[in-house]
C-alpha cells in the first residue's frame, strides 16, 4: 500500500490520472487513516500551550492568515465594502495589526470587493462552481468561474461533486478540476473538499491527493455551510497530504481551513497542527488561511489583552 | 529560528507543598522509623534536593505488618463491602480533587512531562479506585463462587516508572476486596505515595488499612518476606522477581508478578502508516520508555521500512524534550543516574555490536539526567539491544519479510507482557493477536490502559494479571 507512494516518485503523474482505472488505483492504494489514532493524534496537539511571546506571534499570523469571508443570500455591495475596510485595518486604533490575506465573497461581489481594496495587497477569493452544493452542469460552473475571474477575482474557491465521488466517479471529479483550473486561468484555485460529506477520513485522504493531482493550488476543507465543517482532525490529514505529495512531486499545495473556527484558542490550535505536521514552509499566509468570520474579533481582543494585561469588551472593536 | 517557537509553559509548583523531611505512614499516622535510616529524594531534571525520607529497617516493617493485621481483624475484614466502597468512592473523588497537586508532584519527583502526569497517570489513577470502588459490594457476582474471602494482609512493591498508577493498581482492588495493605514505593520515587497517605487521612479511611513504609529494596525484601503477609504483588526487575519467587516459595503466601518486557510493535505493509508512526512514538518514547511494556522493539516489514524510517525520523525532529513541568514538554527527565548509566551502557554496547545509532538533533538541560531519544537501524535478533530491556527512550528496529517471520522474532525473547500489531486488515490483527505469546497485543495502537482490562505477562515477564475482574481475583483466596 504504502509503496504506491514511493512508486509515484518514479511515475508520471499523468499515467495515474490516465483513466478512471488507474485513478482508482492510486487512491485506493493510498495508505489508510485509522480514525482513533488520527483524532488521537489532533487532540494531542490541541494541549499545547501557547503563551505569551508565542502567542503574540500566533495571534499575528493568525490574523495575517485569515480569509475574511462572507457567504450570504443576503450581501450586498455595502455589506462587502465594510468587509473589505475591515481587512485592510482589522483594528482602527491600533495600526501594527497585520492585514489579513484575502476576502472571500460570492461572484457577483467581486467587482465591488476589488474596487474597495483598490491596490492593497489583500487578494479577493470568489467562490464558484455552483457554490456550496456544485450541482450544476459543467458548463455552467466553468462560466461562473470565467465570471468570477473576469469581475477580477486572484482566488477562486470550487467545489468538488461530493456526489460524484461518493459514487466513485473520481475520473468525473478529476476532469470538472481540471477544468475549472482552465476557465481560472491564472486565478490561484482552492479546491473546497467539503469534508463534512465524505464521512471517512480515508475519503478525506483520496479526495486531497485526487485534486492535487487535477492541479489545484490549495485544498480547503468545507464551505461552512454544512456541519461539521472544518476539524483538527481532517485538517491534519490534508496537511499529511500535501507534505506526502510535495515529498512525492516537488509541488506545495496550500490548505485552508475554513468554516467553525471562532476563538483564538481554536486558531492556534490549527497553528500547532500546521506547526507540527508541515513545518515552517506551510506557516505562511501563501500556503495556509482560515476561512472564518467572526474569528478575527476575538483575535483582536486577546491581542490586545496579550499587549495591554486587560481585556476590553466586544464594543471596542467593529462589527461589520 | 522557527517562525512559531513556543514560549516556556511551566506549570506552577505552588500548588505542592513538599515537607523537608517525612517520616513513614503506619497505623493512619507519620511515625518516625525504630530502626531505620533517612535518605534523600532528588529531582531528577534538577538533581535538586526535594525531602528527607525515611528508610524502613525490619522493626518498622514489622510494626506496618502489625499494624495492617490489627486493622483488618478488628475493621476492615467486619466492613460491609457496601462501607469499604464507600471509602474507596471518597479516596478516587480526593484525587480527583486534588489531581493537579498529585500530577505536579509526580513530574517533580519522578521527571516525567506534566502533560503525562496530568492527562494520563493521574485521571488512569482515579478512574482505577472508581472501578474497584465498584466491586466492592459486588464480590459474590464476581465468579468467583458465592462468599469469596480475602487473603488478609497484602505486601504490595511498586517500581519508579508510574509511581501512583502503580500504586493505584495495588492498593485498589486489595482494598476492595477486604485486605489491607503494607505498601513500600521505590526509593527514588516516594512522594506521591506519601501524599496518597495524606489523602487516605483525608478520607478518614480507617487506620492501618493502608500503611506505606518508604525504602530500598532491604525494605522491600523485609515486607516480602515478613512471615505476617499473606499476600505479595511486586511490578519491577525480572530479576528481583525471581528473588521474591524463591524468597515465598514454600509459604503459604500468594504472589502477582508484573516484570520486565522486550514488547514487540509489528508494522506491516499496509498499515495507517501515520498512525503507527504515532503508535511507534507513544510505544518506545512515552513516560521516556520507562515502561514494562514499551514497544522497544520496531518489527517492520522490509518492503515498507524505508518510507517508515524516514517519517518516523521526521517525527521525533518534532519531539521536545526537556524541563518537565513545561506544558509543552514530550520527554522529562530519566529518573536517575543508576537508569541513565545503564541506558548509557546498553546504548553503547548497540553500537559496538555493529547497529547504526541515531537521535534527533536536541539540546539536553546541563543539569539532571538526560538522554535524546535514540534509535538503532540495523538491529538483528542476536543483538543484547534486541534482548534485553533498556528501559529508557531507545528503540531497535528490525525487519521481516513475512507475517509469519514477524511473529516468530515477536515471540523470539524470553519476556511476554505486550506487542502491537499495525495494519488495515482486520482478519490479520486476529491472527497475528492469537500467535502473539504476550499478554497484551494493542492492535492499531499502543500503551492504552484502562482499569476495566486485566494485564500481565507471559513467561519472564511475570505472572498474575492485574486490572479489571481478573485483578480482583488475585486479592481474593482460591480465585488467581
Amino acid at each position: 500500500m504504502v509503496t504506491v507512494l514511493e512508486a509515484l516518485e518514479g511515475a508520471r503523474l499523468s499515467e495515474i490520472t490516465a483513466t478512471e482505472t488507474s485513478l482508482r488505483r492510486f487512491l485506493h492504494g493510498l495508505p489508510g487513516v485509522d480514525q482513533v489514532g488520527a483524532e488521537a493524534r489532533a487532540a494531542g496537539l490541541a494541549t499545547r500551550s501557547i503563551k505569551t511571546t508565542a502567542k503574540q506571534t500566533a495571534i499575528d499570523l493568525a490574523i495575517s492568515m485569515i480569509d475574511l469571508t462572507t457567504l450570504e443570500g443576503q450581501d450586498t455591495p455595502g455589506k462587502v465594502r465594510a468587509l473589505c475596510a475591515k481587512a485592510q485595518r482589522p483594528d482602527p486604533s491600533d495600526q501594527s495589526v497585520p492585514h489579513v490575506a484575502a476576502v472571500c465573497i460570492y461572484p457577483d461581489l467581486v467587482a465591488t470587493a476589488k474596487n474597495a481594496l483598490g491596490n492593497s495587497e489583500i487578494k479577493v477569493a470568489s467562490v464558484a462552481t455552483a457554490f456550496p452544493s456544485g450541482r450544476s452542469s459543467l458548463a455552467i460552473k466553468q462560466q461562473d468561474t470565467r465570471d468570477a475571474v473576469a469581475a477580477g477575482a486572484d482566488e477562486v474557491d470550487m467545489v468538488i461533486d461530493r456526489g460524484a465521488f461518493l459514487a466513485g466517479r473520481y475520473g468525473q471529479v478529476f476532469d470538472e478540476i481540471v477544468a475549472v483550473k482552465e476557465a481560472a486561468s491564472d486565478a490561484h484555485l482552492k479546491v473546497i473538499l467539503e469534508t463534512g460529506e465524505l464521512a471517512t477520513y480515508d475519503n478525506v485522504r483520496r479526495a486531497s491527493w485526487l485534486a492535487m493531482l487535477a492541479g489545484g493550488d490549495s485544498i480547503k476543507t468545507s464551505t461552512g455551510k454544512i456541519t461539521p465543517a472544518a476539524t483538527l482532525p481532517v485538517t491534519l490529514i490534508m496537511l499529511e497530504a500535501v507534505r506526502d505529495f510535495r515529498d512525492a512531486t516537488g509541488r506545495q499545495v496550500g490548505v485552508k481551513a475554513a468554516g467553525g473556527i471562532r476563538t483564538t484558542k481554536d486558531a492556534i490550535r490549527y497553528l500547532v497542527l500546521v506547526n507540527e505536521t508541515v513545518g515552517d514552509d506551510w506557516l505562511d499566509p501563501d500556503w495556509f488561511r482560515l476561512g472564518a468570520s467572526s474569528l478575527l474579533n476575538d483575535l483582536l481582543m486577546q491581542r490586545q489583552k496579550t499587549a495591554t494585561g486587560r481585556y476590553s469588551g466586544p464594543d471596542y472593536f467593529t462589527l461589520d | 529560528m522557527a517562525k512559531l517557537e513556543y514560549a516556556p509553559a511551566p506549570e506552577s509548583r505552588a500548588i505542592v507543598d513538599i515537607a523537608s523531611s517525612y517520616g513513614l505512614f503506619i497505623g493512619g499516622e507519620f511515625v518516625d522509623p525504630d530502626d531505620g535510616t533517612p535518605f534523600k529524594t532528588v529531582n531528577p531534571a534538577t538533581e535538586e534536593v526535594l525531602a528527607d525520607v525515611s528508610a524502613a529497617g525490619p522493626q518498622d516493617v514489622d510494626k506496618a505488618v502489625q499494624a495492617a493485621r490489627r486493622a483488618y481483624n478488628r475493621v476492615w475484614s467486619k466492613l460491609s463491602g457496601r462501607d469499604r466502597g464507600k471509602y474507596l468512592f471518597r479516596i478516587a473523588r480526593i484525587i480527583q480533587e486534588r489531581s493537579r497537586e498529585l500530577a505536579v508532584l509526580e513530574s517533580i519527583d519522578n521527571g516525567k512531562p506534566i502533560r503525562e502526569s496530568r492527562d494520563v497517570d493521574v485521571p488512569l489513577v482515579a478512574a482505577h479506585f472508581f472501578y474497584y470502588a465498584g466491586w466492592a459490594d459486588k464480590l459474590s457476582y464476581a465468579g468467583f463462587g458465592p462468599d469469596p474471602k480475602p487473603h488478609g494482609v497484602a505486601g504490595q512493591v511498586i517500581p519508579w516508572n508510574f509511581p501512583l498508577l502503580m500504586l493505584a493498581w495495588k492498593i485498589a482492588p486489595a482494598l476492595a476486596a477486604g485486605n489491607t495493605v503494607v505498601l513500600k514505593p521505590a526509593e527514588t520515587t516516594p512522594l506521591t505515595a506519601l501524599l496518597f497517605a495524606e489523602i487516605c487521612q483525608q478520607a478518614d479511611l480507617p487506620a492501618g488499612v493502608v500503611n506505606i513504609v518508604t525504602g530500598a529494596g532491604e525494605t522491600g525484601r523485609a515486607l516480602v518476606e515478613h512471615p505476617d503477609v499473606d499476600k505479595v504483588a511486586f511490578t519491577g526487575s525480572t530479576e528481583v522477581g525471581r528473588q521474591i519467587a524463591r524468597s515465598i516459595a514454600g509459604t503459604p503466601k500468594k504472589v502477582t508478578l508484573e516484570l520486565g518486557g522486550k514488547a514487540a510493535n509489528i508494522v506491516l505493509d499496509d498499515a495507517p502508516i501515520d498512525q503507527a508512526v504515532e503508535g511507534i512514538v507513544n510505544g518506545i518514547f512515552f513516560n521516556q520508555g520507562h515502561v514494562c511494556c514499551a514497544g522497544s522493539r520496531l518489527l517492520v516489514q522490509e518492503s515498507v521500512a524505508d518510507e517508515l524510517m524516514t517519517r518516523l525520523k521526521r517525527r521525533l525532529k518534532t519531539l521536545r524534550v526537556g524541563d518537565p513541568l513545561d506544558k509543552n514538554t514530550d520527554i522529562g527527565a530519566i529518573n536517575s543516574a543508576e537508569q541513565l548509566a545503564r541506558i548509557r551502557e546498553l546504548s553503547e554496547v548497540g553500537e559496538a555490536e555493529g547497529a547504526e545509532r541515531w537521535s534527533p538533533p536536541c539540546e539536553l538541560p546541563d543539569r539532571g539526567f538526560w538522554f535524546p531519544p535514540t534509535v538503532f537501524t540495523g538491529v538483528s535478533q542476536a543483538h543484547r539491544i534486541a534482548r534485553e530491556e533498556i528501559f529508557g527512550p531507545v528503540l531497535s528496529v528490525l525487519t521481516f519479510r513475512t507475517p509469519a517471520e514477524a511473529v516468530e522474532k515477536a515471540n523470539n525473547t524470553p519476556y511476554g507482557l505486550s506487542a502491537g500489531v499495525w495494519t488495515d486488515k482486520g482478519s490479520r490483527i486476529l491472527w497475528m493477536a492469537q500467535q502473539l505469546r504476550a499478554g497484551v497485543v494493542w492492535a492499531n495502537t499502543f500503551n492504552r490502559f484502562d482499569p476495566t482490562s486485566p494485564f500481565g505477562g507471559y513467561k519472564e515477564s511475570g505472572y498474575g494479571r492485574e486490572g479489571g475482574r481478573h485483578g480482583l481475583g488475585a486479592y481474593l483466596k482460591g480465585a488467581a
